[in-house]
C-alpha cells in the first residue's frame, strides 16, 4: 500500500450519512459493553450467594448513580442488539439498498429511543 | 494494513459467521433474561436463585458466556486492527489484554455458577 496516499481524518469537516452515524454508535456500544461485562459478573455474583448479598444488590440499585450505570448498560446493549439486528436482517438481504439503508438505522433510533427511555422509567 | 494472524479463526469469513452465530445466541439469551427480570412479579432471592440453580440454566449460561467472549473478541480485534494500526506493539497489547481478560471473565462464570 502506498505510504505517501493523502489521508484526512479530520473528522469535524466530514459530512457523516445517518447510516454512518448508526454504524459508530454500535461500535462504540459495543466496545463500551466490553467493560461491563465485569460488573454484569460481579452483580450476578452477589445475587446469587446469600439473601443477604441479594438484598444488598438491591439496596446498591438504590443508589442514583449505581442506577444510572446500569441505564447506561442497558442503553448500550439495547442499542447495539438493535443494531445487530439491523445487521443480520441485511445480511439476510433486507433493505440492502441506499434508501433501504437509511430507513433501518432511522427505525433502530427510533425504537432504541423507545427501550431507552422506557428502561430509564421502570429504573426510576 | 496489518496481518491477520491474531484474528480468532484466520479466515475472515469464519469470523464473520462467528460473529452472526453467537450474535443470535447471546441475542436469544438477552431477551429472555431480561423478560424473566421485567415480568417475574416479586422477583426475590428465592426465585433468581432457582433460576440459576437448574443445571440446564447454568450451562446455557456458560455457553453464552462463551459465546460473548467469541464475540467480543472478534469485534475488539476488529477495532484495534482498525484503529491501532501504527503500532504492532500496542495493537497486540490491546489484543492480549482482551484475550486474558476474556479467559479470566469465562473462569469467573464458571466460579459463579458452580459455586467453586
Amino acid at each position: 500500500m502506498n505510504k505517501k496516499r493523502p489521508v484526512n481524518l479530520d473528522l469535524f469537516t466530514i459530512k457523516f450519512p445517518i447510516t454512518a452515524i448508526g454504524s459508530i454508535l454500535h461500535r462504540i456500544s459495543g466496545f463500551l459493553l466490553f467493560f461491563f461485562i465485569p460488573f454484569f459478573l460481579w452483580f450476578l455474583q452477589a445475587s446469587l450467594s446469600s439473601a443477604k448479598d441479594f438484598a444488598a444488590v438491591s439496596d446498591c440499585l438504590g443508589n442514583p448513580i449505581v442506577k444510572f450505570f446500569v441505564w447506561a448498560f442497558v442503553a448500550a446493549l439495547a442499542y447495539h442488539l438493535l443494531a445487530g439486528i439491523k445487521h443480520l436482517l441485511m445480511d439476510l438481504g433486507i433493505g440492502e439498498t441506499f434508501k433501504g439503508g437509511r430507513r433501518a438505522t432511522i427505525t433502530v433510533f427510533v425504537i432504541a429511543i423507545i427501550v431507552i427511555v422506557l428502561a430509564g422509567v421502570w429504573l426510576w | 494494513m496489518v496481518k491477520n494472524v491474531t484474528s480468532l479463526t484466520r479466515s475472515g469469513l469464519r469470523d464473520w459467521l462467528f460473529q452472526r452465530f453467537t450474535a443470535v445466541i447471546v441475542g436469544a439469551y438477552v431477551l429472555f433474561l431480561a423478560g424473566f427480570i421485567l415480568f417475574t412479579h416479586n422477583l426475590n432471592y428465592t426465585v433468581w436463585h432457582d433460576l440459576f440453580a437448574h443445571t440446564i440454566m447454568r450451562i446455557v449460561t456458560l455457553v453464552v458466556l462463551l459465546a460473548v467472549m467469541i464475540h467480543a473478541y472478534i469485534g475488539m480485534w476488529t477495532i484495534s486492527t482498525d484503529y491501532l494500526t501504527k503500532n504492532t506493539g500496542v495493537r497486540l497489547l490491546f489484543q492480549t489484554a482482551v484475550f486474558i481478560a476474556s479467559i479470566a471473565f469465562l473462569v469467573w462464570g464458571v466460579i459463579i455458577l458452580w459455586g467453586l
